[in-house]
C-alpha cells in the first residue's frame, strides 16, 4: 500500500537498529563458558522483546475500545435506522449489546472477553464478531500471502540485479519504474486496471472479471481455476505499488556489502560474477532485508483495505471499510485490534529472529 | 563574504555562522544540481506550485459551482472541455487545477505538523536521557507499529470531516520515523565535544537543544519532510477516496471517489479516473525524488539514486 510509503521504508531500517542498540548488554564473566552465556543472554532478549510486544498489544486493546467510542452519535438509533422504536425496544437493545452499563465497567468486559477471542455482536449482522471475521480471513490471507510471496521475490531479485550492475541503464530504468508505481495510489491503479482489463475499453475485451472471488458456479478443480482468475488484478495491483520497497532496501543493502575484502576474495579464488553474487554478496545483504520482509508481512494486511474494497474482495478490509460505514463498532475494534496485532507480532519476530540470523547481532 | 570578513577584523559570531551557512548552502546546492532525477522533480514541483497559485485566475468561480454548471454530464473530452466534465457538467480539467491547492496545502500541512511533533519529540528524547527519554521513545515506538494508514482511517472517522482533520489525521500518525531518526542524530550530536564546551560555559537545556542540536539535525529534518509531503498527499487521497475527507472541498481523491460513485468504471469512462490519479502520482513522484536526492546529497554513504 503506497500510503503508508516512505517511512514504512525507514521503518526496516529503524527495525534493524533497535536490534543492534537494544540487544543484550554483553554478559558478566561466567564460568557456564560462552554458548551457555550467549544463550541465556538471547533468551533474556527475546523474553524482552515478548514483553515490549505484550504491553503493545494491550495497548492496542486499550485504544480500540476508547478510540471508537468518540464517533459521535448513538449507536442504537443508528441501528434502527430513523424507524418508530419505542422506548422499552430501544432499552431492550442498549442491554443486549451491553451499552447500558457504565462505560468503566463495558471497558473490563471487553478487556476480558477479548483475551478469550469473543468480540461481541456485530451490530449490523447480529453475528458475533469472531464469526464474521474468521469467515473473511481465508480471503484476505490468500490475497496478501499471493501479493507478499510474489512482490518480495520481484523486488529481492530485481534489487540485486540493479545494486550489482549499479548506476547501469538496467538499474536507472528499475529504480525509476519502481519508484514511480509506488507514487501511484493503489485504489487508482486497481480501477484502472478494471477498466482496461475487465470492463474492457474499444477493442480490447473484458479478460478478467470485475470483483468478488469466486463465480458461484464451480466445484472442484474448475473452482480453484476461477478463484485464481477472480486473483489476478488484486494481486497485480498489490504487487505493483508494494515492490518497489523491497527492491529499495535490497539494492542499498547490498551496494553496501560490494567491496567487501570477502566479494575480492572470492573473485580472487576464480568465480564466476553472478556465483559471487548469488552465493556471497546476495546472501549476506539479505539480513536487513528480513526484517523488512516481516514488517511487510504485518502492514500488507491492513494495506490492502483499499485493493479490497476497489475489487469488492470478501476479506477483513472490506469488511472493515463495511463496519466504519455504518459505524459497527464491536466489528471495528476487533479489525482495528486484528491489523495493528499482525503488524506487532510481525514486527516482534523479525525482532527475536534476527539474532539467529545474524551471529554478530545481540550475541 | 571574505570581503566583509577582511574589511571588518571584529566580525561578530553571529556574522561568521551566516557566512558559513550560506557558503553550506551553496555546496549543498552545487551537489544538488549534479542529480537529474532530484532536479527535475524540483521543476515538477515548481510547475505544480504555480498552478496552485494561479488556480483562481486559470479556473472561473463558475466553473465549480454544481447547479450552474456549463456543460452536460458526463460528456466524453471535446475542444471545450478537455477532460471531459463531471456528473454535474462542471470541466474536469478545472477540477483538476483546482485539486492541486488541496493537495498541495494538505500535503504541505501534515508533513509539517509530522515532522514539527518528530522533531520535538526526537530532540527533547534524545536530550532528556533518563526516564523522560525512555518513556517517550517506548510510546515513540508504540506508535511506530501502528498500521499508519487504519490509525488514520479511525481518526478521520471518529472526528468531523473537514480539511483540518484530514491533515490531522496524518500528522498525528507518521511522526515516529522522523521522532526516531532525529533522536539519533541528537545523540550523535550530543555526544562531541562543544555540547560540553557550551555545558561548562553555562548553556541551559533550551540553549543547547535550539542553538546547537536543531541546526544540525535540520538538513536531516528538510529531507524527512520531503518524503513525508508525498506520504502525506497519497494519504490524503486515499480518506478523501474512502469518502472521510470535506465533502464540500474539490480534491484529487474526492474527484476519483466522484468518478466511482458516477460508475465511471462500469461504464469505461476512463478519460474521468486517469487524470486526478495521474496527477496525484506525478506531485507524489516529484516530492519522492526530492527527497532522495537531498538524502543522497546530505548522506552519499545510502547509495540511493546514484
Amino acid at each position: 500500500m503506497s500510503t503508508e510509503s516512505t517511512p514504512a521504508l525507514l521503518k526496516g531500517a529503524a527495525g534493524v537498529d533497535a536490534v543492534r542498540n537494544d540487544g543484550p548488554a554483553p554478559a558478566g564473566p561466567s564460568a557456564r563458558g560462552p554458548r551457555a552465556r550467549s544463550t541465556t543472554a538471547y533468551l533474556r532478549y527475546a523474553a524482552g522483546k515478548l514483553a515490549g510486544a505484550a504491553v503493545s498489544l494491550f495497548a492496542v486493546l486499550v485504544t480500540s475500545f476508547f478510540l471508537f467510542r468518540l464517533i459521535p452519535g448513538d449507536p442504537v438509533k443508528q441501528m434502527t435506522g430513523g424507524r418508530q422504536v419505542s422506548t422499552e425496544q430501544i432499552a431492550a437493545m442498549r442491554k443486549e449489546f451491553g451499552l447500558d452499563l457504565p462505560l468503566w465497567q463495558q471497558f473490563t468486559e471487553y478487556c476480558g472477553k477479548a483475551l478469550t477471542g469473543d468480540f461481541g455482536t456485530s451490530y449490523q449482522f447480529r453475528a458475533p464478531v469472531m464469526d464474521k471475521i474468521t469467515e473473511a480471513l481465508p480471503a484476505t490471507l490468500l490475497l496478501t500471502g499471493t501479493a507478499f510471496v510474489i512482490y518480495t521475490a520481484i523486488g529481492i531479485w530485481l534489487g540485486a540485479r540493479s545494486a550489482w550492475r549499479n548506476g547501469s541503464a538496467g538499474d536507472r530504468f528499475h529504480t525509476a519504474f519502481a519508484l514511480t508505481l509506488y507514487s501511484v495510489p493503489s485504489f487508482w491503479l486497481g480501477l484502472l486496471l478494471i477498466i482496461t482489463l475487465s470492463v474492457g475499453i474499444g477493442p480490447i475485451p473484458g479478460l478478467f472479471p470485475t470483483g468478488g472471488m469466486e463465480s458461484g458456479s464451480e466445484s472442484g478443480f474448475a473452482y480453484v481455476l476461477d478463484v485464481a482468475h477472480h486473483l489476478v488484478l488484486p494481486v497485480l495491483t498489490l504487487v505493483a505499488v508494494e515492490y518497489a520497497r523491497t527492491l529499495l532496501v535490497m539494492r542499498s543493502s547490498l551496494l553496501d556489502e560490494m567491496g567487501s575484502d570477502y566479494l575480492t576474495t572470492a573473485r580472487a579464488k576464480g568465480l564466476r560474477d553472478d556465483l559471487v553474487r548469488r552465493r556471497h554478496a546476495v546472501p549476506n545483504a539479505m539480513l536487513p532485508t528480513v526484517t523488512l520482509l516481516f514488517v511487510n508481512l504485518g502492514n500488507t494486511v491492513a494495506g490492502a483495505i483499499l485493493v479490497e474494497t476497489v475489487f469488492s474482495w470478501p476479506g477483513l478490509g472490506g469488511l472493515f471499510y463495511q463496519a466504519l460505514s455504518v459505524p459497527d463498532l464491536p466489528l471495528v475494534q476487533a479489525l482495528f485490534f486484528i491489523f495493528a496485532a499482525a503488524v506487532i507480532l510481525m514486527n516482534t519476530l523479525a525482532d527475536v529472529i534476527y539474532p539467529l540470523l545474524d551471529p554478530r547481532v545481540g550475541r | 563574504m571574505t570581503t566583509t570578513t577582511d574589511a571588518a577584523p571584529p566580525v561578530s559570531p553571529r556574522a561568521l555562522t551566516w557566512t558559513r551557512r550560506r557558503h553550506a548552502v551553496a555546496r549543498f546546492w552545487r551537489q544538488y544540481r549534479g542529480h537529474r532525477a532530484g532536479l527535475a522533480g524540483l521543476a515538477v514541483l515548481a510547475l505544480i506550485a504555480l498552478t496552485a497559485l494561479a488556480a483562481p485566475l486559470l479556473v472561473g468561480a463558475g466553473s465549480l459551482s454544481v447547479t450552474a454548471a456549463p456543460g452536460g454530464p458526463l460528456e466524453a473530452p471535446s475542444a471545450e472541455f478537455p477532460l471531459g466534465t463531471d456528473q454535474f457538467g462542471r470541466s474536469l480539467l478545472a477540477l483538476l487545477v483546482w485539486g492541486t491547492r488541496v493537495s498541495l496545502t494538505v500535503g504541505l500541512l501534515a508533513a509539517f505538523l509530522s515532522v514539527a511533533i518528530g522533531t520535538l519529540v526526537g530532540i527533547t528524547a534524545g536530550h532528556f536521557k533518563g526516564w523522560y527519554g525512555n518513556i517517550i521513545m517506548r510510546i515513540t515506538d508504540w506508535f511506530l507499529v501502528m498500521p499508519t494508514l487504519v490509525l488514520a482511517i479511525a481518526l478521520a472517522t471518529v472526528l468531523s470531516r473537514s480539511l483540518w482533520t484530514t491533515v490531522l489525521a496524518i500528522g498525528v500518525t507518521t511522526w515516529p520515523t522522523t521522532a526516531r531518526l532525529v533522536r539519533a542524530q541528537t545523540l550523535s550530536v550530543e555526544s562531541r565535544p562543544y555540547i560540553e564546551r557550551s555545558k561548562a560555559l553555562g548553556g541551559g537545556h533550551g540553549h543547547i537543544m535550539s542553538r546547537h542540536v536543531l541546526p544540525n539535525v535540520m538538513p536531516l529534518v528538510l529531507a524527512q519532510t520531503t518524503l513525508v509531503i508525498s506520504t502525506a498527499i497519497l494519504t490524503e487521497a486515499t480518506l478523501a477516496f474512502l469518502g472521510l475527507g470535506d465533502p464540500t472541498i474539490v480534491s484529487w481523491g474526492g474527484l476519483l471517489q466522484d468518478a466511482r460513485e458516477a460508475g465511471a468504471v462500469s461504464s469505461g469512462n476512463w478519460w474521468y479516473l486517469a487524470p486526478p490519479g495521474l496527477a496525484i502520482a506525478v506531485v507524489a513522484l516529484a516530492f519522492t525524488l526530492c527527497g532522495r536526492t537531498i538524502e543522497t546529497v546530505l548522506n552519499p554513504k545510502l547509495g540511493v539514486s546514484r
